[in-house]
C-alpha cells in the first residue's frame, strides 16, 4: 500500500498546479489580428495572454453585442473553484497518507477519483454554459446583428474544446498547463487505485 | 454572413488578378531573361515577410527622413523631422509646434542631409538616428523605439550646417559650417570676407543613456567650407576628419573662384585633446542664442528652451589638435575605413581618389613634416601622409563606403558609376553604371567598424527616363546592388522622397524587437489627457475652451458640444484610449486653420480651432479605424459671441 499511497498523494498535489497555471486558453485570431488575442482561464479568474488582450477582445466583441469578459468578482465560479480544488487536493492527500499507513483501502482512492471526475464534469458543464451565454446572450442594440439561414441570431459561442470559425475570427479553445497537471494527477490516483488493489489481492 | 464572405472573396480575387496583371506587364518589360529573374528573386520579399535591413534615407529638401525595407525597396514610413507634416500633424498640433522653434522663430521647413545611426564600440547599436539640417543649422535625434523625432538642437554661430558625423561610441556628434560667416555675426562688407569669416565646427555631446544632446564646444575654424566629416575609428578613434572646399575663401561666383586651388584640405581634429582643454578650463564663452527642443513621450509634448552662450575654442590655443592634409580639388567625401587607418578623400573635380594613411599622418606629425601653415595651424606634407591613389577611377568621385572585406566602393557623380576597389593595393575591381549622377551611396554599417557587406544602395540626383514620367519633377532614383560577390550586380531601382543625400542601413534584427506597439495609457502624463470616458469634459476659461476628449472604436466622447461662441479659442485635447497595436484615430474639425491630428493608441494630441461663424459644425475621425469608422463623428454648436448658451457636452444624451 506504500507505493499506491504515495501515488495518491502526489496525484492529489498536482491539482494545486491550477493555482499557478491556467486551466484553459481561448485564442481569437483574425486577418487583422495576426498575433491572436488570447485569454487564459484560471480557476480564480480570466486574464489576457498579453496585457491588453481582454480589453481588446471586449472592444471587438462590442460590435456583435457580446458581454464583457467577466471580472473575478462577477462570477461565483471564481470563488468556488479554488475552494473545490483546494479541498479536493487536501482530501486526496489525506486519503493518500491514510492509505500509505494502511488505514484506508484503495477503494477510497477510486471514490476520490469518481468524485473528482463528477466535479470536473460539472465544472466543464458550467464552463460550457458560460461560453454559451457569452456567445448567445447578446445586447439587442448591437450594431452588427447577423442571423443564420433559418433567421435565428448567429451563435458566437467559442468551442469548449477545439477550433471554430466565428465570423472573421478563428477561435481556438484548448486546455493549458493547469489542466494537464489535473489530468496527470487524476490519472495517478487511478493508477494508485489499481496498484493498491493488486497489492491487496496478492 | 454568406454575402460578406462572397464579397470578401471577390475582393481577394480582384487583388490577385490585379497583381497578376502587374506581374506579366513587368516581366514583359524586364530586360534580360535569366539575369532579371535572379535579380527579382534576390529582392523578392514574399507578402507578409519582413525585409532583412532597415534603410534610413535622408529627404534632403523635404526635411524628412524616410524608412525603407531592403532589399525590397518598399517604403515603410516617412518620419517628419525638420519640416511640418500635415499627414501626421507634426509641427501643426500644439504638442509638436515647439519642435520647429528656433532662435529665428518658428521655421516650418528644413533641409535634412546626412544621418548616422548610434554606435557602441564602433558597431551599430540601433538606438537612435542622428541627423542635421543645412539651412537653419540644427541637429536632431530620432528614437528607434517609436521612429519619431524626439530632440532638435539648434547650432548657433554657424551656417550651412553640413559636415556631420557621430563618433564611434556616440560620444559626440560634429556639425561643421559650410557657409562661413562673421563670428560672431556682425554687419560688415562681404568682400572683406577673406580672413574675417569663420567656419565654426561644433561638437555636441550625447548622453550615453538618454541620447540627450548638448553643445560641448565650438572650434572657431578658418572661413573655409566644411563639407563632409567622418570620425576616426579603432586606431584613429579620438580624431574627426572633415573635408574643406573654398580654401580660396571666395565670396562670389564660387563655382569658378572656389575651384582655383590645386589642393584643398582634409582637416584632422583631435577632439579628445580639445575636450581635455575645455575640461581643464580652456575656451571662452561667446554670446549666442539657440533653441533646444525636446519631445517627452510621457507628456506626449515637446518643450522648447532658449539657451544662451556657447563655449568657443580658438584652435591655435590648443597646439597639436588640428592638422591640415592637402587633398586634391575641392574634396567632398571624407571616409574612414573600418580599421581606422585609411582616410579616403574624394576630390569632386579630380580624376583620382586620394587615400591618406592615419599612421603616416601620426608619423608626419611627430617628425613635424609640415609644408606650411593655415592661420597658424600646420599643413602636413602631402607625400608624407599619402597612402595611395586610385588611378583613373572615373570622374567626380564623391563618397566611399566599405564592405568590411577589404574593399571600398566609391561613387562618381560626373561619370554616373559606382566603382569597387581594393584597399590593400588601390586596384579597381569592378565598375557599374548608376542612373544618373550618383551622389552618396550606402552599405548597411558601411560607416562603422563592422559593415554588413551584402548590399549597396546608390542615391542619384537625376532621374530622367527611369520611371513613368510625372511632369517636370521626378522623384530621385536609388539603385540597389548585390555586393556579396566579386562583381556588383544591379538588383533594383526605386524612387525616393525629396533628395536623399545620404542613408544609413542596419540589420532589422537589431531594431525591430524594440519597436513600440502602443503608448501606455497609464503612463500618459499629458496635462490634458483623459484615462477613460468618465473623465471627459469641457472647461471654459475666459474665451479659451478646453475640450478633454477621448476616442475609442468608434466614437468620440463627448461628441455633442454646445455653448461655444464665435471668437473662442477651442483646444481639442484628444486622447486615444485604445491599447491595441496599429489602431490610431484621427481628428479633424471643419474650419480649423491647421492640420488634422493623428493620435496613436495611448497618446494625446491637441488641435486649436477658432470658430469664426455661428452654426453647428461637424468633427470626425480621419483614420479608417474600424467597421464603424464612418460613424465616428460629432457636432459642435457655435453661438454668437454675446450669447448665453450654456456650456454642455454629451455622448449618447449623457454628459
Ligand atoms: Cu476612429
Amino acid at each position: 500500500m506504500k507505493k499506491s499511497g504515495i501515488l495518491m498523494t502526489v496525484g492529489s498535489l498536482l491539482l494545486l498546479g491550477l493555482f499557478i497555471f491556467p486551466l484553459w486558453n481561448i485564442q481569437l485570431g483574425a486577418p487583422q489580428y495576426p498575433d491572436p488575442l488570447g485569454m487564459n482561464i484560471y480557476i480564480f479568474g480570466i486574464e489576457g495572454e498579453e496585457e491588453f488582450d481582454i480589453q481588446n477582445i471586449d472592444g471587438v466583441n462590442k460590435y456583435i453585442g457580446m458581454k464583457k469578459i467577466p471580472k473575478p468578482e462577477e462570477m461565483w465560479e471564481f470563488e468556488v473553484f479554488p475552494l473545490v480544488i483546494g479541498g479536493m487536493a487536501a482530501l486526496g492527500v489525506l486519503v493518500g497518507i491514510l492509505g500509505f499507513f494502511g488505514i484506508l483501502g484503495p477503494n477510497w482512492f477510486l471514490a476520490w477519483f469518481i468524485l473528482m471526475s463528477i466535479l470536473g464534469l460539472l465544472g466543464m458543464y458550467d464552463f460550457n454554459n458560460w461560453l454559451l451565454d457569452y456567445g448567445t446572450d447578446l445586447d439587442p442594440n448591437a450594431v452588427i446583428k447577423l442571423t443564420d439561414e433559418e433567421g435565428n441570431p448567429l451563435n458566437y459561442k467559442p468551442p469548449l474544446w477545439g477550433t471554430d470559425q466565428i465570423l472573421n475570427f478563428e477561435a481556438k479553445s484548448y486546455p493549458r498547463t493547469g489542466a494537464y497537471l489535473l489530468f496527470l494527477g487524476m490519472f495517478l490516483t487511478l493508477i494508485a487505485f489499481f496498484t493498491g488493489r493488486r497489492v491487496e489481492k496478492s | 454572413m454568406k454575402h460578406i464572405f462572397k464579397f470578401a472573396a471577390l475582393g481577394v480575387l480582384g487583388l490577385f488578378m490585379q497583381s497578376c496583371g502587374n506581374n506579366t506587364e513587368s516581366s514583359k518589360q524586364g530586360s534580360g531573361g535569366l539575369m532579371a529573374a535572379s535579380a527579382a528573386e534576390k529582392v523578392y520579399v514574399a507578402p507578409g515577410e519582413h525585409d532583412e535591413y532597415y534603410g534610413f534615407f535622408s529627404g534632403g529638401f523635404s526635411g524628412q527622413l524616410s524608412v525603407y525595407g531592403l532589399p525590397s525597396g518598399r517604403m515603410l514610413k516617412v518620419i517628419p523631422v525638420f519640416s511640418q507634416d500635415a499627414e501626421k500633424g507634426y509641427g501643426y498640433n500644439e504638442e509638436t509646434k515647439a519642435m520647429l522653434n528656433t532662435s529665428y522663430g518658428f521655421v516650418p521647413w528644413g533641409d535634412l542631409h546626412h544621418l548616422d545611426i548610434s554606435q557602441t564600440n564602433g558597431e551599430l547599436d540601433g538606438r537612435w538616428i542622428f541627423t542635421h539640417e543645412n539651412n537653419t543649422p540644427r541637429v536632431a535625434r530620432i528614437d528607434l523605439t517609436t521612429f519619431e523625432t524626439v530632440e532638435i538642437l539648434e547650432i548657433p554661430n554657424s551656417a550651412g550646417n553640413h559636415s556631420f558625423a557621430i563618433t564611434e561610441n556616440t560620444e559626440y556628434l560634429v556639425a561643421g559650417t559650410r557657409f562661413s560667416i562673421p563670428s560672431p555675426q556682425k554687419d560688415m562688407t562681404i568682400d572683406e570676407m577673406k580672413g574675417n569669416f569663420k567656419g565654426p565646427m561644433t561638437f555636441v555631446k550625447v548622453d550615453q543613456e538618454t541620447g540627450g544632446m548638448e553643445i560641448a564646444f565650438q572650434v572657431i575654424m578658418p572661413g573655409f567650407s566644411f563639407d563632409l566629416a567622418h570620425p576616426g575609428r579603432a586606431a584613429s578613434h579620438g580624431w574627426m576628419f572633415a573635408t574643406t572646399y573654398n580654401s580660396e575663401e571666395a565670396n562670389t561666383l564660387l563655382e569658378v573662384n572656389a575651384s582655383q586651388n590645386d589642393k584643398d584640405y582634409i582637416v584632422a581634429v583631435n577632439w579628445k585633446k580639445i575636450e581635455e582643454y575645455v575640461n581643464n578650463g580652456g575656451g571662452e564663452m561667446m554670446p549666442a542664442e539657440y533653441a533646444h527642443n525636446v519631445f517627452d513621450h510621457h507628456k506626449h509634448s515637446a518643450t522648447s528652451t532658449m539657451k544662451e552662450g556657447i563655449m568657443t575654442v580658438n584652435p591655435t590655443d590648443v597646439p597639436g589638435a588640428i592638422y591640415f592634409l592637402p587633398t586634391p580639388k575641392s574634396p567632398h567625401g571624407c571616409d574612414v575605413d573600418p580599421t581606422g587607418e585609411y582616410i579616403v578623400g574624394s576630390g569632386k573635380l579630380a580624376a583620382q581618389v586620394t587615400v591618406h594613411s592615419f599612421s603616416k599622418m601620426l608619423k608626419a606629425i611627430e617628425e613635424e613634416n609640415f609644408i606650411g601653415e593655415v592661420y597658424g595651424m600646420p599643413v602636413l606634407n602631402y607625400d608624407a601622409v599619402l597612402a595611395g591613389i586610385v588611378e583613373e577611377p572615373g570622374l567626380g568621385p564623391l563618397h566611399t563606403e566599405f564592405d568590411g572585406k577589404g574593399n571600398a566602393y566609391t561613387t562618381f557623380f560626373i561619370s554616373s558609376e559606382v566603382v569597387k576597389w581594393r584597399l590593400s593595393d588601390f586596384e579597381i575591381l569592378d565598375r557599374k553604371p548608376t542612373y544618373y549622377s550618383v551622389g552618396h551611396l550606402m552599405i548597411p554599417g558601411g560607416n562603422s567598424q563592422k559593415p554588413f557587406g551584402e548590399y549597396l544602395v546608390a542615391m542619384n540626383k537625376i532621374t530622367k527616363d527611369r520611371y513613368l514620367p510625372t511632369g517636370p519633377e521626378m522623384n530621385h532614383s536609388a539603385q540597389l546592388y548585390d555586393i556579396s560577390g566579386e562583381k556588383m550586380e544591379l538588383l533594383l531601382d526605386f524612387p525616393t522622397i525629396g533628395e536623399p543625400h545620404y542613408a544609413a542601413g542596419i540589420p532589422a534584427d537589431i531594431v525591430k524587437q524594440n519597436s513600440k506597439k502602443i503608448f501606455r495609457l497609464d503612463e500618459n502624463e499629458h496635462k490634458y489627457a483623459v484615462k477613460n470616458e468618465s473623465e471627459t469634459r469641457v472647461e471654459r476659461d475666459g474665451n479659451e475652451v478646453h475640450v478633454y476628449m477621448s476616442m475609442v472604436r468608434s466614437h468620440f466622447a463627448p461628441d455633442n458640444i454646445e455653448g461655444i461662441k464665435v471668437g473662442d479659442k477651442v483646444y481639442f485635447h484628444v486622447t486615444n484610449l485604445e491599447q491595441d497595436f496599429d489602431v490610431p484615430h484621427g481628428f479633424a474639425m471643419i474650419g480649423a486653420n491647421t492640420a488634422e491630428l493623428l493620435v496613436m493608441p495611448g497618446g494625446t494630441k491637441t488641435l486649436l480651432w477658432e470658430p469664426k461663424k455661428e452654426g453647428v459644425w461637424p468633427l470626425y475621425c480621419t483614420d479608417f479605424c474600424s467597421a464603424l469608422h464612418q460613424e465616428m463623428q460629432g457636432y459642435v454648436r457655435v453661438s454668437p459671441a454675446n450669447s448665453n448658451v450654456e456650456l454642455k457636452w454629451s455622448l449618447d444624451g449623457e454628459s
